[in-house]
C-alpha cells in the first residue's frame, strides 16, 4: 500500500527538484504553472508578477495556439518563445497546463567559464 | 266575414203571416197585381180589414200579451220514437236536436301563389251563424212539409248558396292551411360559454448569453471529439450485456482521476515532460555560444597546419551531488547521439562509498537526465548496442547490475546475487555481447579476481557462466588439474580490461594488472591462445580496431600505448605519452585515429596516417586532475573525457582530427599499409 504513496511523493519531489533547478538556473527569473484559463497552479514569482504573467501570457498562448490551429487544424502549439530585449519568455503548452518561464539570457556570460 | 241577420217580424196570426208571405212573393216575381200590393214596404195608407176580422176594442187592443223567446226549436219533433234493436221496442228518444243552422259561409280567400292542392290547407275560414230559431221563424224558413213559393224562392236562394259553398268546399284543400298571419318566428340561442382567461407567471428560465468565436480548428476539434464518442459508443454497444458491471468499473476509474487533476499537477506526465524541455531551453539559452560552436565552429588554423589538430572544449558535465567521486566509466548511447552515461566511483581503495550512474544529454549539461545510486562505487558500465535503454554496470564490490531507463523505479532491473558467481574484486569492465541463441541478452565482466564471466539475462534472474579463469602461468592442461587447490587462487591473474574481436564472437583479448595481455577464446577456457608481452604495468584498456579486425591497441600505466596484431606476440608500434594512460579509444570514423587520456590531464589524439610517432593533437584538458576515461561519440565529432574530480568534458575534434580516408582506400587497408610500413615492409596496394 505504501508503494503508490511513495511514487506520489517521488513524483512530487522530482517535479519540485526540477522546478527549483530551473529557478536557480542562470538568468531564470521565475516559473509560473497556470491553466489555460489563467488560474495559477504554482508560481515562483511574487503575486503581482504572477498575476500579470498568468493573465497576459495565457492570452497570448491561446492566440498563438489559435494561429497554429487555424493554419492546420491537426497541428498544435507546443512551445512558444518570445525574445524581448531584456528577457525571454518560454511557454511550454501541455494539454492541461501552461508552463511559463522567464529567463534573462543576457545574464549568462558571467556564469560561464 | 259577412254575417247576415235575417230579421222577421213574427205575425201574430197565421193570416198575417200569409199576407206577408204573399207580399214577398209578389215582390220576388216582380209581378205587382195589387195596386197596393206593390207598395208593401210603404207605410200603409189604407188599412184593409178582412171581413171576418174580430173587432177589438181599444182596451183589448192595448192589452199587452207577453211571449217568451226561448232556444227550443218549436218545429223540432218532441215525440220521436226509434226502434231499439237491443230491446226490440220503440223508444221515445229524449234528446231532440234544437240546433238550427240558418247560415253557413266558408271563406274563399287563398294564397295567390300556392297550389292549394299541395299547400297545407288554410285554417277553415268559415262563419257559421247559429241562431236558435224561434218557433215562428222556423216555420217560415225550414218547414219542408209546406213549401210555399216564398219558401221555394228562399229555398232557391239557399240552395244556390249551398251549392256555392259546396263548390268552395271541394276547391278547398283537405288539410288546414297555415295561417300566414299567425306566423311567429321563434329562435333560440344556446348558452355561450363565457370566456375565461387564466394565466400565471412562472419563474423565468435562466438565461445565458453564449457567444464564441468559431474558427476552423474549433470546428475540427468538435468533429474529432464527436468521432471519438461515436467510436466509443460503437465499442460499447457489442459489450452491452456486461454493461452494468462495466459502467460501474468505469465510474470507479473516472472518479478519482477527475478529483485529482486539479491540484496534483506534479503527476501530470505532460507537464513533467514540458519541465524537462524548459530546463533544456534554459540551458540552451545559457550555453548558446557553446551550442553554436558545437554545431558550426571549425578551427581555422587547421588549414594552416595540416598535420596538427585541436580540441575545442564544449560543455562540462558535473554532477553536483558527487563532486568528490571519480569518473570511472563513460558510455555513449548507441542510438541517441546526445546521450551518454557516466559512472561515478572511486579508484582509491581507502575512499570507497556509494557510486552513481548518471545519464547526461548534451542538451542539458547542468543536471543529469537520470541518476541511479548504487551501493558500491561504479567501476564500469556499458550501453547495450541494440536495447538502447539497457545499461550494464560493474561495481567495486564485485557485483554486476543491469539498469533499464524504461523502468520507473531507481532499482536495477537485475543484480547479481552475492552467492551466485559474484566477483570478489572490483569489476573493471563490462561489455554487452550479441544475444545468445535463445535471444537472451548477455554481457561479460572482468574482475581482478581473475575471472571473466558471462552474464545472461533471463526473465527473472541473472545467470552467470565463468568463461575463463586467468592464470599467470598456463603451460599445460595437466598441470592445472593437479593444482586445483589454494595454489590456483594465488596464481590467478588480475584481469583489468578486455575487448572482443569485432567479427569472431568467441575471440577476445584480456589485459591484466600484471601487464600481460592474453588472447582467449570462449571455447578454450583453460588455455590462452596467445599471450602478449610488452607492458610492464597494469593494462588499463585494450581496444580492437573498428575496421582492421586483427589489430588492437592497449593503454597501460607504464606511460605507453601499444599497437598489436593479435597474431603476433610483439607490439607493432609503441607510443610513449609521458604519463600513465588511463584510457584509449579508436575513432569510429577512421581506422588510424585513436585518442588517449593521460593522468596528467592531457588528451592525445593520434592519426597514424598523418604521424606515426607523435600525436597530432596533444592538449591539456584539465589541470590538477587525472583523466580516467575517454570515449568517442559514434555519430558526432565529439570526444568525452572524464577525470578523477568527477568532471566530464566534451571536446570537439577539429577537422584535422577527423580526416577520413583521403585516397579513397578502404579504411582497413589504410591501417594495414601503415602497419606494413612500420614493420619495414612495403605496403601492398
Amino acid at each position: 500500500m505504501s508503494l503508490p504513496k511513495d511514487s506520489i511523493t517521488k513524483d512530487y519531489t522530482d517535479v519540485e527538484a526540477t522546478l527549483s533547478r530551473i529557478t536557480s538556473h542562470t538568468g531564470v527569473q521565475g516559473i509560473v504553472i497556470a491553466t489555460h484559463e489563467g488560474s495559477v497552479i504554482r508560481s515562483t514569482l511574487d503575486n503581482i508578477q504572477t498575476q500579470q504573467i498568468s493573465t497576459l501570457v495565457t492570452q497570448l498562448a491561446a492566440r498563438g495556439k489559435s494561429v497554429v490551429r487555424d493554419l492546420d487544424p491537426e497541428d498544435d502549439l507546443t512551445f512558444l518563445r518570445i525574445r524581448s530585449r531584456k528577457n525571454e519568455i518560454m511557454v511550454a503548452e501541455t494539454k492541461q497546463y501552461l508552463l511559463i518561464t522567464i529567463q534573462n539570457p543576457n545574464e549568462l556570460q558571467k556564469g560561464w567559464i | 266575414m259577412k254575417s247576415v241577420r235575417r230579421t222577421k217580424i213574427a205575425p201574430d196570426a197565421p193570416t198575417l203571416g200569409r199576407t206577408a208571405s204573399m207580399h214577398s212573393l209578389r215582390s220576388a216575381n216582380g209581378d205587382d197585381n195589387n195596386g197596393g200590393g206593390g207598395e208593401d214596404w210603404l207605410p200603409p195608407k189604407v188599412l184593409l180589414k178582412p171581413a171576418g176580422q174580430l173587432q177589438l176594442t181599444e182596451t183589448e187592443l192595448n192589452e199587452e200579451l207577453t211571449r217568451i223567446l226561448n232556444a227550443n226549436n218549436p218545429h223540432a219533433p218532441q215525440n220521436i220514437a226509434r226502434f231499439n234493436h237491443r230491446e226490440r221496442v220503440f223508444k221515445a228518444s229524449p234528446n231532440v236536436d234544437h240546433l238550427v243552422v240558418h247560415f253557413e259561409f266558408d271563406g274563399y280567400m287563398s294564397y295567390k301563389n300556392v297550389d292549394e292542392s299541395s299547400a297545407p290547407a288554410p285554417v277553415k275560414d268559415s262563419v257559421a251563424v247559429v241562431e236558435p230559431p224561434s218557433g215562428e221563424a222556423g216555420t217560415a224558413t225550414e218547414e219542408a212539409g209546406t213549401p210555399t213559393p216564398a219558401a221555394e224562392a228562399g229555398k232557391d236562394g239557399g240552395e244556390g248558396l249551398e251549392e256555392k259553398a259546396k263548390e268552395e268546399e271541394q276547391k278547398k284543400p283537405k288539410g288546414p292551411l297555415r295561417n300566414q298571419f299567425n306566423f311567429s318566428e321563434r329562435a333560440s340561442q344556446t348558452i355561450n360559454n363565457p370566456f375565461r382567461e387564466r394565466w400565471t407567471n412562472t419563474e423565468p428560465p435562466p438565461q445565458r448569453t453564449l457567444s464564441d468565436t468559431v474558427n476552423q480548428w474549433s470546428i475540427y476539434d468538435a468533429y474529432v471529439e464527436d468521432q471519438l464518442q461515436k467510436e466509443k459508443a460503437k465499442a460499447k454497444a457489442p459489450a452491452g450485456g456486461a454493461g452494468a458491471k462495466g459502467l460501474k468499473d468505469e465510474d470507479k476509474n473516472i472518479l478519482p482521476t477527475e478529483t485529482h487533476t486539479e491540484d496534483v499537477y506534479y503527476k501530470n506526465t505532460d507537464l513533467r515532460r514540458a519541465l524537462i524541455i524548459i530546463e533544456r531551453m534554459a540551458n540552451q539559452n545559457t550555453f548558446d555560444e557553446i551550442a553554436q560552436d558545437y554545431k558550426y565552429y571549425e578551427d581555422a588554423s587547421d588549414d594552416l597546419t595540416p598535420s596538427k589538430g585541436s580540441l575545442l572544449p564544449l560543455w562540462k558535465f558535473l554532477c553536483e551531488k558527487e563532486k568528490r567521486k571519480q569518473v570511472t566509466a563513460l558510455s555513449w548511447n548507441s542510438r541517441f547521439s546526445d546521450f551518454f552515461t557516466v559512472g561515478y566511483g572511486s579508484y582509491d581503495f581507502s575512499n570507497q562509498g556509494p557510486g552513481m550512474v548518471a545519464g547526461f544529454t548534451l542538451k542539458n549539461p547542468s543536471y543529469p537526465e537520470f541518476l541511479y545510486v548504487t551501493d558500491s562505487g561504479v567501476m564500469s558500465l556499458d550501453f547495450h548496442p541494440q536495447h538502447h535503454s539497457m545499461i550494464a554496470v560493474g561495481l567495486y564490490d564485485g557485483s554486476v547490475a543491469v539498469y533499464s531507463m524504461q523502468e520507473k523505479s531507481d532499482a536495477p532491473l537485475f543484480k547479481s546475487a552475492p552467492k551466485a558467481g559474484k566477483h570478489t574484486d572490483p569489476v573493471w569492465q563490462v561489455s554487452w555481447q550479441k544475444d545468445d541463441l535463445d535471444g537472451n541478452a548477455n554481457f561479460f565482466s572482468i574482475s581482478t579476481d581473475g575471472r571473466v564471466t558471462q552474464w545472461t539475462l533471463l526473465k527473472t534472474e541473472l545467470n552467470h557462466t565463468d568463461v575463463i579463469k586467468l592464470r599467470l602461468e598456463m603451460q599445460s592442461p595437466q598441470e592445472i588439474e593437479g593444482s586445483i587447490d589454494d595454489g590456483q587462487l594465488f596464481s590467478l591473474a588480475g584481469g583489468s580490461c578486455f575487448d572482443f574481436h569485432k567479427q569472431l564472437d568467441h575471440l577476445f583479448v584480456v589485459g591484466t594488472e600484471e601487464g600481460k595481455i592474453f588472447k582467449c577464446s570462449k571455447e578454450y577456457n583453460n588455455q590462452y591462445l596467445l599471450s602478449f608481452e610488452g607492458h610492464q604495468m597494469s593494462v588499463y584498456a585494450v581496444r580492437y580496431n573498428h575496421f582492421h579486425h586483427n589489430v588492437f591497441i592497449s593503454a597501460s600505466a607504464d606511460w605507453t600505448v601499444k599497437l598489436w596484431d593479435h597474431d603476433e606476440d610483439k607490439p607493432i608500434m609503441s607510443f610513449d605519452l609521458n604519463s600513465s594512460v588511463g584510457d584509449i579509444a579508436w575513432a569510429p570514423y577512421s581506422s588510424t585515429v585513436f585518442a588517449a587520456a593521460t593522468a596528467d590531464g592531457k588528451v592525445c589524439v593520434f592519426d597514424l596516417a598523418e604521424n606515426k610517432y607523435e600525436p597530432i593533437s596533444e592538449q591539456q584538458v584539465v589541470r590538477k586532475a587525472k583523466l580516467t576515461h575517454i570515449s568517442f561519440n559514434p555519430f558526432e565529432p565529439v570526444l568525452l573525457v572524464g577525470d578523477d574530480k568527477g568532471q566530464v568534458i566534451s571536446l570537439k575534434l577539429s577537422p584535422n582530427l577527423r580526416k577520413k580516408n583521403k585516397s579513397g582506400d578502404d579504411e582497413a587497408t589504410k591501417l594495414k599499409n601503415i602497419i606494413l610500413i612500420a614493420r619495414g615492409q612495403s605496403p601492398t596496394d
